[in-house]
């Protein structure tokens, strides 16, 4: 081997072999994107196809699961993406309000005991939500607060007041970059701790915000252990409660179906992963917590 | 921890807004800070106290009781330890949670992480394309939690399912995986090894920061591709691999989505799927029996905290914190 050209030691270090890399790097994207297809498809087979068409695709396009899922059962399946997308958009409105405001005093205001609050804060990250559920439940439904008239409430509270830590920490982290310096120049003119934070601090605490709001709203469309424990009635159902019901019915003709409203309940996370791409990525980097 | 208190430069200026003049300097502008600060920490401190702390000591008093939701507070019995002692002594199928969840964890976890670290290394040079490879492997993780992933999963290994075609085209004849007590869990842990994208962006992360030089210079010693691996990127990483292996472990434990739709709340087949969560669910909300089911929830609380407090413990050993900051 002659290296002609006496670079001292190439930037980049040699890199093997890049077509083979390349090679297995999109056999694993095969491999991980095959469940996303093939689930697609099926959605879109007809019952005879989903047994014995083994392709990813069906041979005759049928979208008629699509309208089957969508009135399988008494109640709309209309109505359970409006009630997701009631939770998850208040679920967004109070987890960003909440836990701004926390994240504000942890970050910018001096006041008695605040290391040892941000430490129980830190403690809580931690904290397994099924460990809570049994006694959230008997304190909400002592408040008659399960299954009542605003049979969210249960869900939306502990939103509001920001019990999700995992967003105070990444607020927290966002603030600490913001420059003192504005604090000072806006304390010089006359601005106290509440003016600050209207006209410093959250402003500039948009992205923050925008990644809280993303990361929230996929968490509460996704999610499943609460949603099941607190709802009761069918009308008052969420799109990934109203799922499980598919599986209830035994019948196999069910599956067509169940495909497609599986497909459109991942659909709006699909859309903001198509829009947030780098943002999403970028925000579990700054600090991780969950995937 | 560094991270708790950043120190303040002393406050001073005619920015407390308030009109006391004779209370003015440093110690008044603490005092309306003061003040401030808890007006703005007031909805987490409530939070804090009404969903988190009085729950959790409500659940301790309920694990010492027989409470199940129909019978009114004031008729509720105190029971001592015996749920505990149920718990350990006479509930097989709560040890036989404790089995399947351990299993899971030690299995899918390791895997999952060797996936995310593998793909990562693939991953970790800087090309055209990176960013595509890298959102279409993080997309399984924001959509495997969800209850319409475990649907597509639990089709997939069933008799008929997508993966028995394949296998079948090798001729390979396959088994109703998730109906069978030996393979149901291991289609779990698949689908969790499926997610392994956040992890894997974690450890992107981690690598970047791993200086060049390091790899120049072990290349100079004539250190070989693997001895660079070993000597260099597994020490620069092992922070992340830490923080990842921390926080796997922890979401590990706590899977309950997946198993409660392959056996439709149940555990089944044979409660191959009775992961601790969803035992402590339908103890405390199919069976109503809360007081038991409190007693389940603390002691996974102090499980969890135990094994976070051994992996601390323990990472002294192999986590190595080039920056020398001791944690």
């Amino acid at each position: 081997m002659v290296t002609a050209t006496p670079t001292p030691v190439a930037r980049r270090r040699p890199t093997g072999r890049p077509v083979l890399r390349l090679l297995i790097l999109v056999v694993i994207v095969a491999v991980v994107l095959y469940p996303l297809i093939w689930m697609v498809g099926t959605s879109v087979k007809s019952q005879e196809e989903i047994v014995n068409n083994i392709g990813l695709l069906p041979e005759r396009f049928t979208p008629g699961n699509y309208t089957a899922g969508w009135s399988n059962f008494d109640v709309g399946f209309g109505r359970f993406f409006v009630n997701s997308a009631l939770v998850s958009l208040l679920t967004v409105v109070g987890n960003g309000l909440s836990c701004l405001l926390a994240a504000y005093a942890f970050a910018r205001l001096r006041f008695r005991l605040r290391g040892m609050w941000f430490a129980v804060m830190i403690g809580t990250l931690l904290l397994p939500q099924h460990v809570l559920i049994v006694p959230q439940y008997i304190l909400f439904r002592t408040l008659g607060l399960v299954g009542g008239d605003w049979p969210y409430l249960p869900l939306l509270i502990p939103q509001f007041l920001a019990t999700e830590a995992f967003f105070v920490f990444l607020m927290v982290q966002f603030m600490r970059g913001v420059p003192r310096e504005l604090d000072e120049a806006a304390r010089i003119d006359g601005a106290g701790p509440y003016g600050i934070f209207r006209h410093i601090i959250l402003p500039l605490s948009r992205p923050a915000l925008v990644t809280t709001a993303i990361f929230s709203f996929i968490w509460t469309w996704n999610d499943f252990f609460r949603q099941l424990v607190f709802l009761s009635q069918l009308e008052d159902y969420t799109v990934p409660v109203a799922l499980t019901l598919f599986i209830d019915s035994t019948s196999q003709s069910a599956v067509g179906p169940m495909f497609a409203m599986s497909v459109l309940s991942l659909l709006p996370v699909f859309l903001f992963f198509v829009a947030f791409q780098r943002m999403l990525v970028e925000g579990i980097n700054t600090s991780g917590i969950k995937g | 921890m560094a991270l708790t208190t950043a120190p303040d430069p002393t406050r001073r200026g005619p920015g407390s807004g308030r009109a006391h003049s004779a209370r003015r300097g440093p110690g008044a502008i603490r005092h309306s800070e003061g003040l401030a600060g808890y007006v703005f920490l007031s909805p987490w401190l409530i939070g804090l106290m009404g969903v988190t702390a009085v729950p959790m000591l409500l659940s301790l008093y309920l694990s010492f009781t027989n409470y199940d939701i129909l019978t009114p507070f004031s008729e509720v019995e105190w029971v001592g330890l015996a749920n505990y002692e149920r718990m350990f002594t006479a509930d097989p199928s709560y040890w036989h949670a404790v089995r399947v969840t351990l299993t899971f964890a030690l299995v899918a976890v390791p895997l999952k992480l060797a996936a995310a670290l593998g793909v990562a290394l693939l991953l970790n040079r800087a090309w055209r394309g990176v960013g595509l490879f890298r959102g279409l492997f993080y997309l399984p993780s924001l959509l495997g939690g969800s209850v319409a992933l475990a649907i597509v999963w639990v089709n997939m290994f069933n008799r008929d399912g997508a993966f028995n075609s394949l296998l079948s085209l090798v001729g390979i004849e396959g088994r109703p995986w998730v109906n069978d007590p030996d393979w149901a869990l291991e289609t779990l842990m698949v689908l969790a090894i499926w997610q392994f994208g956040a992890p894997m962006v974690i450890f992107l992360a981690g690598l970047k920061q791993v200086p060049t030089e390091l790899y120049e210079a072990a290349s100079v010693d004539g250190a070989g591709r693997f001895r660079q691996f070993r000597n260099v990127t597994l020490p620069m990483l092992s922070p992340v691999i830490f923080f990842n292996l921390v926080l796997e472990t922890i979401n590990g434990f706590q899977g309950f989505t997946a198993a409660f739709v392959l056996s439709n709340g149940t555990g089944g087949p044979v409660d191959s799927t009775l992961m601790y969560t969803l035992n402590l669910y339908i103890t405390g909300f199919t069976e109503l029996q809360m007081g038991y089911a409190s007693a389940m929830a603390w002691v996974f609380l102090l499980a969890i905290a135990a094994i976070t407090a051994i992996f601390f413990s323990t990472g002294r050993f192999w986590v190595h914190y080039s920056d020398g900051e001791d944690r």
